[in-house]
């Protein structure tokens, strides 16, 4: 699957928003192929999945594709709660 | 090594801020002292604040202003300011803000080594709780070891 990891620009927090989601879908076998990339260029684009800060992810509702926005960046069980079941439904 | 980026001018206690525009110039000015990023950088980190809103606050009270990599950055840069009393970001969930973070990047990657080492301080609740009281730069030394 495909998961597009958002943040306000593109200065990393994305990227390692990105390297949590992927090693959660490692964890449970799950393969999640992805991109970090910043507000300005995320619209519109084709992936299975948005994941996104709380704030960042308000600006995405309008996307095809669902969004998952987190409160605390730095709280990896808050991105395992809301990020897991979602990696699993949409790995069926 | 997340040490390396921190001289005892790279970090302050205690600080007075009553905005976040005033603690992100406290923080950002810091780097400016130091000549690792010019001052434009410091307005483009108050104006993506300004622009994009509480985003910055990543955590429950830690801001981690920054702004895109940029020319005005010369070396990958990271400051520290505690402040003295919390202060309100306008986030909905990470508010009051006690600890800001200003960052610099010179290029899409090059600090992202960085950015994981400060997550791993900060993930870690005794570590992060000790920062908030912290009175001494040698503190410091020993929590982000």
């Amino acid at each position: 699957m495909r998961v597009l990891a958002v943040c306000g620009m593109g200065f990393g927090t994305s990227l390692m928003l990105l390297m949590n989601i992927q090693e959660i879908g490692e964890k449970y076998g799950i393969k999640v192929d992805g991109e970090a990339t910043d507000l300005g260029s995320a619209k519109g684009r084709d992936f299975d999945l948005i994941v996104a800060s709380s704030e960042i992810a308000k600006e995405l509702k309008d996307e095809k594709a669902p969004v998952i926005g987190i409160n605390n960046l730095l709280d990896n069980n808050e991105i395992e709660e809301k990020i897991l079941p979602i990696l699993k439904e949409l790995n069926k | 090594m997340l040490k390396k980026y921190f001289s005892s001018n790279s970090i302050k206690l205690s600080v007075n801020a009553k905005t976040p525009e005033e603690a992100i110039r406290e923080a950002g000015n810091i780097l400016v002292k130091e000549g690792k990023i010019k001052g434009n950088y410091v307005e483009d980190m108050i104006k993506t604040y300004k622009e994009l809103g509480p985003y910055i606050v990543l955590a429950p009270g830690i801001a981690m202003p920054h702004s895109k990599p940029s020319e005005d950055v010369k070396e990958t840069a990271i400051s520290f300011i505690q402040l003295k009393e919390p202060i309100e970001f306008g986030h909905p969930t990470n508010d009051p803000v006690k600890l800001v973070f200003a960052l610099g990047g010179v290029d899409h990657s090059s600090h992202i080594g960085m950015l994981q080492q400060l997550s791993m301080v900060l993930s870690n609740s005794e570590k992060l709780n000790k920062l908030m009281n912290i009175k001494s730069y040698e503190e410091f030394l020993k929590i982000i070891d």
